[in-house]
């Protein structure tokens, strides 16, 4: 009997916080969402948000943005966090890659300007080289480099992580048995680092479907995505209904996501 | 008759200052089962990675039925190992684990299935093609790791202490069934262990090593009964090791009298020790005795009984007697010329195998 108690004493701060920081705010999203601006209850917003072609084109908008920010990231980070686990000062260069994640998003963001800009870092060295100047700032280009920079070690931490744990003698079994380095890496390390894709995939693709700072400041607000829109209408056009709706699409697209890339149960039962 | 498939000729491995192969010298030949046996840290698997590709060996050359090898990869290497930890691949089931080795070679999908399932009839794991590799029992992965490894028919089979994660009753079985799967498939076997009666129970050839060198190497009946040293006389089987002189050829000193004996070819009063195995000491009475002791203890050991005790010069003698002892009691133990082996200190095995050859062809 004490010992349940105590058990249960275990789990009052983790409920409260989940009552508090993260089921209340959902449930008030949620509520938000059917009423319209002037406070009376509504489906109206769920209406505009599937009937009006501008926020499904956002959202496609959202999302494809969001891949190609999580596949270069995924791109980039993968070898190196492989090439970093056969590194000699592997915890050194680690700290160097996660250095960078303790500066404020709006800090980098602006040092992003400073380089992209006119007469920026880059500008002048092509202009060194006799390349005219060219526009960086607010294009697309830009958009998606500043985003990958910023998310590249979310997406190395679990990578690197996974092929850490990864047991050495799988690879010599594999390599025992015939297979060259390249087959070992799809048959063997890759799916047995797979975990660690899927965990650096959550941890990158949601939160770029919903980047908002940098659409504006690199991305000049040409690029819109629903992050950009939520920001609008709570704070500009104050239309909290309609901001708490794409807050809910965005969250079912989480759910979406963590069920895509989560652990699915093996086929066929365990026997006896 | 039989060929040399394997040798290793003149191999040195360092790290830095530490030398862990010292001149090893092995020839592996077709159909036989070898064993490289030691203790901890004496090399073994030193010595399978230097054949299976996974070591560069600082000097020396392995062969491949005459072919230097030195410089071939593992992937292409003739040799299939089960290693001590098995290493089955936990992202596939029995039967993908088996296959792992014929789909890279991309053979038929036919032939792949064909040769999994017989390879897994082989150790008798019919029927488990489809369980995960989380669902075997220790006894049944290591018939996985088995039948992954033969399933690709290499010339020799290396097995890093396979047996080592099983218990003991387990472990007696799998060692029927490792030998009789080695004489039912020809394939040569280099046996890995640091149990020295699994050694003697498996092997057609066993390799003492210690710190890093092959102290001897022979069938199991010649290491047990002719021992090159101490070490091997101590790590093989259980043994009396009292130190004498040697009189003459065939007259031998120890415990202060002289015993006939069976062995020559030393110089005259060359210090030497004397090996007696404890099964070769019978109990009798003291006048009759050619050694006098004073039972200390005794233990039953089901079809013996294991005695300790000790000499006038507190020499501790082990003594395996079918008839039991009393504590403190005096007793003569007495012995054969023949169950006496006399071993010269600090010999080679190349002038210890000439001495022998000399003195028994006469
Ligand atoms: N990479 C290395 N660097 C330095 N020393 C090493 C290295 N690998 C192995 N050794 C040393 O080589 C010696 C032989 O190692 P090995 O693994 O061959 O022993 P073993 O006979 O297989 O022992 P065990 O029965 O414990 O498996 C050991 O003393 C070990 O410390
Ligand atoms: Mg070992």
């Amino acid at each position: 009997m004490k010992k349940n108690t105590t058990n249960l004493a275990f789990y009052v701060p983790y409920g409260l916080w989940l009552g508090l920081f993260v089921i209340a705010p959902v449930l008030l999203i949620i509520y938000q969402s059917f009423f319209d601006i002037a406070g009376h209850f509504t489906l109206g917003n769920y209406a505009t948000y599937f009937e009006s072609g501008t926020y499904i084109l956002m959202t496609l908008n959202s999302v494809v943005y969001a891949f190609i920010i999580t596949a270069l990231t995924l791109l980039i980070s993968y070898p190196a966090a492989y090439l970093l686990h056969y590194t000699k000062h592997k915890q050194l260069w680690l700290l160097l890659i996660i250095l960078p994640t303790w500066i404020n998003l709006l800090l980098k963001a602006y040092a992003f300007i400073g380089i992209f800009s006119q007469d920026g870092g880059i500008n002048s060295f092509l202009g060194m080289m006799g390349i005219g100047p060219k526009q960086f700032l607010f294009t697309d280009f830009s958009f998606i480099f500043v985003a990958s920079y910023i998310e590249i070690p979310f997406m190395i931490l679990p990578i690197f992580n996974a092929i850490e744990e990864l047991n050495e003698g799988f690879v010599n079994a594999s390599r025992d048995l015939g297979a060259k380095s390249w087959q070992t890496f799809t048959k063997v390390i890759l799916p047995l680092t797979m975990s660690g894709v899927k965990a650096g995939v959550q941890a990158v693709f949601i939160p770029s479907l919903s980047l908002f700072m940098l659409t504006r400041l690199i991305g000049g607000n040409r690029v819109i995505t629903l992050g950009t829109a939520i920001e609008e209408h709570f704070l500009v056009t104050m239309n909290w209904g309609m901001g708490s709706t794409i807050g809910v699409v965005l969250i079912l697209a989480m759910f979406l996501i963590m069920f895509l890339t989560g652990e699915r149960k093996r086929k066929g039962g365990r026997a006896s | 008759m039989s060929q040399t498939i394997i040798e290793l000729k003149h191999v040195n491995k360092t790290y830095g200052d530490t030398v862990v192969l010292k001149d090893i010298n092995i020839e592996i030949e077709q159909g036989k089962f070898y064993t490289l046996l030691g203790p901890s840290g004496s090399g073994k698997t030193t010595i399978l990675r230097a054949i299976n590709g996974f070591l560069d060996v600082t000097s020396g050359d392995v062969l491949f039925s005459g072919k230097r090898v030195n410089d071939i990869p593992a992937n292409e290497r003739k040799v299939n190992t089960v290693f001590q930890d098995y290493a089955l691949f936990p992202h596939m089931n029995v039967f993908e684990n088996v296959a792992y080795g014929l789909r890279i070679q991309k053979q038929a999908k036919k032939d792949i299935k064909a040769r999994v399932l017989s390879a897994l009839k082989m150790v008798r794991l019919e029927g488990y093609e489809d369980r995960e590799i989380a669902e075997l029992s220790g006894g049944q992965q290591q018939r996985v790791a088995i039948a992954r490894a033969i399933v690709l028919e290499p010339a020799v089979l290396l097995l890093d202490e396979p047996l080592s994660a099983l218990d003991a009753k387990l472990r007696k079985d799998m060692q029927y069934e490792l030998r009789e799967l080695q004489q039912r498939l020809g394939i040569t076997f280099l046996f890995v262990t640091h149990d020295q009666e699994e050694a003697l129970a498996l092997s057609d050839e066993i390799f003492v090593m210690n710190d890093g060198e092959v102290q001897q190497s022979g069938t199991p009946v010649d290491i047990y009964d002719e021992p090159i040293n101490h070490f091997v006389a101590d790590f093989i089987g259980e043994s009396n090791i009292v130190s004498g002189y040697m009189i003459e050829d065939y007259l031998v000193e120890f415990n202060g009298k002289q015993f006939e004996c069976a062995d020559a070819g030393m110089r005259p009063h060359e210090q030497v020790e004397v090996v007696l195995r404890p099964e070769d000491l019978d109990l009798t009475s003291v006048d009759q005795g050619k050694v006098t002791v004073t039972v200390d203890t005794q233990l039953f050991r089901g079809d013996y009984y294991e005695i300790v005790a000790y000499d006038g010069a507190k020499n501790e003698w082990l003594i395996h007697s079918t008839n039991p002892a009393k504590d403190g009691d005096t007793v003569g133990l007495t012995f054969d010329p023949e169950d006496i082996h006399v071993m010269r200190l600090n010999e080679s095995e190349e002038d210890f195998d000439a001495r022998l050859e000399r003195y028994e062809g006469e």
